[in-house]
């Protein structure tokens, strides 16, 4: 045993494994910084080069890409309030926030060495509980996935505070848009309105970017000025960062611990780690009042999963050949190649591979989130810049990373689609993540419900991993609303003045109103779409319209009988700007994105940010080089239009 | 070229003439010799369309493939690889349909789940096999196993299998085990599919937690993930699907040569030869999923001499024994189908007819509730 663990240990120091990690590192990094590629197109930059290689080199190689994936997506999220892939949608919601309050360095660098606690964490975690760790991961059937999954759930409930009922109407649509494409149980295809791009449900990184990317930058145009809305001092903020992790040592730890452990369990993983956690930061937190308008423990949570938890994902992927997560799936095709298959092979036989790939983890943790501390404070700078000048360059960003996720023009219709409702759901102040959460959720919810029922029938629901989550999620809904009534219950017995917080009247605007009808509108349309669905194949967007309808007419109930505060809620130039992007959308699919782009760089730089018109152009053609050139690298395709193939083949 | 320009550069015109009747003849001249050495000319890119993710078990069989045709096809083309993944590799085989160009530079990489949705004319389908020529298919095997609980040995596991009902954790109903579950039901065994798998690796998962009570794993997944269950005594092996010899009849596979196939338990069950419409639909789909699981495939347009540069380039490499070495980990040991024999089986395995889809539609329905 001693021997294969120095053996590994002395692969993982040789200088050609050394060698092949940082440039593991470097390509993940790059591949992660910008949003909506991820491990994925990481992975397909190095698969070419893998058949034939050593497999210890080869496996840096591929490690170093996968641990800094979850880092480098930090700075989109931060800085620019995109998520970068689905480990980081909860980072966006106070990092974003964060840096809108000038404290953007801070949020990265305390980011970055939370990801890097949290990832050697994760490989110390690893290298004995690989050698245990079948039977665990064998004792989550189908029942306790379900329940984790309505623990992921739960945290709906926990995130949208006072607006419950729009939290849960916003998680109810999120359902059931997650329900759009095939029922797992029956292959039935649902709500797809006869459009091929619905067959297979809408990719999550459209719907993330369009629920949370867009309508901040719609939100930040309107506003004007930079994203920094308050003053920064760059230097400070970095070292305060440091000093945050610090003094939440806790935190990182527990959330690095959840995060490896739910990391080992199969076809879970990533999705709902950075929900729980954050949802247990704001939990466990005395002061609440900051969540969503920049924690730093909102930043620090997630941050210390995501990492530990792709750690975490190499146990189902080594051991049982199925993948945690989307990355990891792309790691197992790697280790095909290699000719390394997958199995109990990996502890009997392969063990010192095993441990050359956990370290790797761990060792490429450091290194990418030691350069991404580095590149941390300059490119925080970004947050002090006019607004006008980052906005095309984001929007085309968001536009093709939407685009890279199915690769037709349904992902920029369906980004824009969904941007419309993140733009309402953020002006009407109802609860994005919740929409998120149902969204990302559903299919598991569904999926593993019914095999829990087919498999297990009623006992699905009395084994003892199940009963244990119940408590949580009982726990997660139930104390903290106790807590919080015991607590005022104190106070108006000593103070008596506490009563006017229970009853503060709830709040309505035009937009409300607006939501409210089209939502109703929509559970309509969708309840008569799902006539013809067989019971099983229709029961889950059901249940979602059901959750969608009640929740909508509860608040609607709510309004009515206390008196609602009418709240002015301004749209119009919004949807100006809205119009402005499908127009966008228009002219990418009739001229071709490269020369719509270029176009579109160029005017928004000259009219708009005003810049001085030879640097409007260089930017634009800089725009126009990047695109073409990632177009050459990693084999990617754009909408072609008519221009396109004249101009660029 | 070179000739022509210095001859225009100095006088006369009849020395130009004979000029350019010399570079006219080299010119001539090279062309044969080139055309003797390699026959056709091989384009220098060749685009690989896979429709599948990257990383995705066809992704890895082309990214295998791929250096060793280019290294037996003459100029070394660059084989590119570009995955088109979405509705279960339909959209891409969509496209190639609609788009690929027959000059020889485009491929298609499909696999049971591209064939499938053809053959049960699933609407989303735009494509039509007999537009393409085939290159070269890769089969594989496929193994039914079961819990202990069952029975220790084969035999009397299947004898419990006939008598209670039991659970196999599939994908879809009409995913890539459908020929096993058509064979079950053939045996008499009351089958309760549970759907909603992400992978065969799944419902492997289903059965080590003791939830499915009998699984199934094609060849490699079953060599490094089932084989130490069988060893440990925690699965036992009933039967494999076999393999399809060059006549088209299913014989032992090679890497179970102990196992019977479905054909010998059902003729020692029942005493006869499987036949009848069901058995129609599980040959075909056995062998379209299962002998030629993966296909190599281009274009009918691409010229003929072209496709058999092509043929000719994958039998040079296939029986090596360096390929063979390789190939164990990613194929099997299983040897690649080439040419006309991959053509025949093909058109046998797609050419469904409508009493037998009638058949399969009415037993969906009526056993595992899907529509078609």
């Amino acid at each position: 045993m001693l021997d294969i663990l120095l053996s590994s240990l002395g692969q993982l120091f040789t200088l050609s494994h050394l060698l092949f990690m940082t440039l593991g590192v470097l390509v993940g990094l790059v591949v992660g910084i910008i949003p909506g590629l991820g491990g994925i197109a990481g992975m397909s930059l190095l698969l070419p080069f893998l058949y034939g290689m050593e497999p210890t080199v080869a496996l840096g190689m591929l490690m170093g890409l996968v641990a800094v994936i979850p880092t480098g997506d930090t700075f989109a999220s931060v800085l620019l309030g995109i998520p970068g892939s689905s480990a980081s949608q909860a980072t966006v919601i106070d990092g974003f926030a964060l840096a809108k309050r000038g404290q953007a360095a801070r949020a990265l660098s305390s980011a970055f060495l939370a990801s890097m606690i949290g990832g050697l964490l994760g490989a110390a975690v690893l290298t004995g509980f690989i050698l245990i760790a079948r039977p665990l991961v064998l004792s989550f059937s189908s029942s306790e996935l379900f329940m984790l999954t309505l623990l992921g759930l739960s945290m709906v409930a926990v995130l949208s505070g006072r607006d419950l009922f729009k939290g849960l109407a916003a998680c109810g649509l999120g359902l059931l848009v997650g329900a759009i494409g095939m029922a797992p149980a029956t292959g039935e295809f649902r709500m797809n309105f006869g459009l091929d791009y619905l067959y297979d449900g809408l990719p999550l990184v459209v719907v993330g970017l369009g629920i949370f990317a867009l309508p901040e930058i719609i939100d930040l145009l309107v506003k004007r000025g930079a994203i920094a809305e308050e003053p920064c001092n760059l230097g400070e903020g970095w070292r305060q960062g440091i000093r945050d992790v610090r003094e939440q040592r806790g935190l990182v730890a527990r959330c690095a611990a959840v995060g490896s452990l739910i990391g080992t369990i199969p076809g879970l993983a990533g999705s709902v780690v950075d929900w729980l956690t954050y949802g247990y930061a704001v939990q466990s937190a005395k002061d609440k009042s900051q969540f969503g308008k920049g924690d730093i423990r909102g930043v620090i949570a997630p941050e210390s999963a995501n990492n530990a938890c792709a750690c975490g994902a190499m146990v189902p992927t080594l051991l049982f050949g199925v993948p945690g997560s989307g990355t990891a799936a792309v790691f197992l095709g790697g280790l095909l190649l290699l000719g390394l298959q997958p199995g109990v092979g990996m502890i009997e036989t392969h063990l010192d591979l095993t441990y050359t790939i956990i370290w790797s983890l761990a060792l490429a943790n450091i290194l990418g989130a030691a350069l991404c501390l580095v590149l941390a404070r300059p490119v925080a700078s970004l947050t002090r810049v006019p607004f006008a000048t980052l906005a095309p360059l984001i929007t085309v960003l968001i536009m093709f990373a939407a685009f890279q996720a199915t690769r037709s023009a349904g992902d920029l219709l369906a980004l824009g689609a969904v941007g419309i409702l993140g733009v309402l759901f953020k002006q009407a102040n109802w609860s994005r993540p919740a929409f998120l959460i149902g969204f990302v959720l559903a299919p598991g919810a569904e999926g593993y419900f019914y095999q829990a029922v087919q498999f297990q029938g009623t006992d699905a629901f009395m084994r003892p991993g199940v009963l244990i989550i119940g408590a949580l999620i009982f726990a997660a809904l139930f104390i903290p609303m106790l807590r919080s009534l015991w607590s005022k219950r104190r106070q108006a017995a000593s103070v008596g003045a506490a009563a006017k917080v229970r009853n503060e009247p709830p709040t309505l605007g035009i937009i409300d109103v607006v939501l409210f009808a089209a939502l109703l509108g929509t559970a309509a349309v969708a309840w008569i779409d799902m006539a013809d669905l067989s019971l099983i194949g229709g029961i889950m967007p059901r249940l979602a319209v059901a959750i969608l309808a009640v929740s909508c007419l509860m608040e609607i109930a709510r309004c009515l009988m206390h008196r609602p505060q009418w709240q002015r809620q301004p749209i119009g130039l919004q949807g100006l700007w809205l119009a402005g992007f499908f127009i966008l959308i228009g002219a990418m699919l009739l001229l071709g994105f490269i020369t719509a782009v270029t176009l579109f760089c160029l005017v928004f730089l000259l009219t708009i940010a005003r810049l001085k018109p030879w640097v409007a152009a260089v930017m634009a053609l800089g725009v126009t080089a990047f695109l073409v050139g990632m177009a050459k690298f990693l084999t990617l395709t754009y909408p072609s239009g008519l221009i396109d193939p004249w101009l660029f083949g | 070229m070179v000739i022509n320009k210095t001859a225009n550069s100095s006088l006369s015109l009849g020395r130009l003439r004979k000029a350019a009747l010399i570079a006219l003849a080299i010119t001539g001249l090279s062309l044969t010799t080139s055309v003797q050495a390699q026959d056709v000319e091989v384009p220098g890119n060749i685009k690989w369309t896979i429709p599948f993710g990257v990383g995705g078990g066809t992704d890895v069989w082309a990214r295998f493939f791929s250096p060793w045709l280019s290294k037996s096809l003459s100029g070394e083309p660059t084989i590119m690889i570009d995955n088109v993944p979405g509705g279960g590799s339909i959209n891409g085989a969509n496209l190639f349909a609609l788009r690929a160009k027959s000059d020889g530079s485009e491929w298609l990489g499909t696999s049971a789940s591209t064939q499938y949705p053809a053959m049960l004319d699933d609407p989303r389908v735009r494509y039509d096999y007999s537009d393409w020529t085939p290159i070269l298919a890769t089969p594989t095997g496929g193994v039914v196993y079961a819990q202990p609980r069952l029975g220790e040995t084969a035999d009397t596991a299947l004898d419990a299998l006939l008598e209670q009902p039991v659970k196999l954790a599939a994908q879809t109903p009409t995913g890539v085990e459908l020929p096993v579950l058509i064979a079950l039901d053939m045996l008499g065994a009351d089958v309760q599919a549970v759907f909603g798998m992400r992978s065969r690796g799944e419902g492997r998962l289903a059965f080590e937690r003791g939830e499915a009570d009998i699984d199934f794993q094609t060849t490699s997944a079953y060599l490094s993930n089932v084989e130490p269950l069988v060893e440990a005594g925690k699965a036992v092996p009933l039967f494999s699907l076999g393999m399809l010899n060059d006549d088209g009849k299913i014989v032992r596979d090679p890497t179970f040569p102990e196992l019977p196939t479905f054909n010998e338990v059902y003729q020692a069950r029942h005493g006869e030869a499987p036949s009848g419409k069901e058995y129609e639909a599980f040959r075909k789909f056995f062998a379209s999923g299962y002998a030629l699981q993966k296909l190599i495939m281009v274009p009918k347009d691409t010229p003929q001499d072209l496709i058999e540069t092509y043929r000719q380039a994958a039998r040079d490499f296939v029986n090596t024994d360096a390929f063979k070495k390789a190939a164990a980990a990613q194929l099997g040991p299983y040897t690649p189908v080439i040419g006309d024999t991959v053509q025949r089986h093909l058109d046998d395995a797609m050419s469904i007819d409508d009493a037998t889809r009638s058949w399969l539609a009415n037993w969906l329905q009526s056993k595992h509730g899907a529509k078609l």
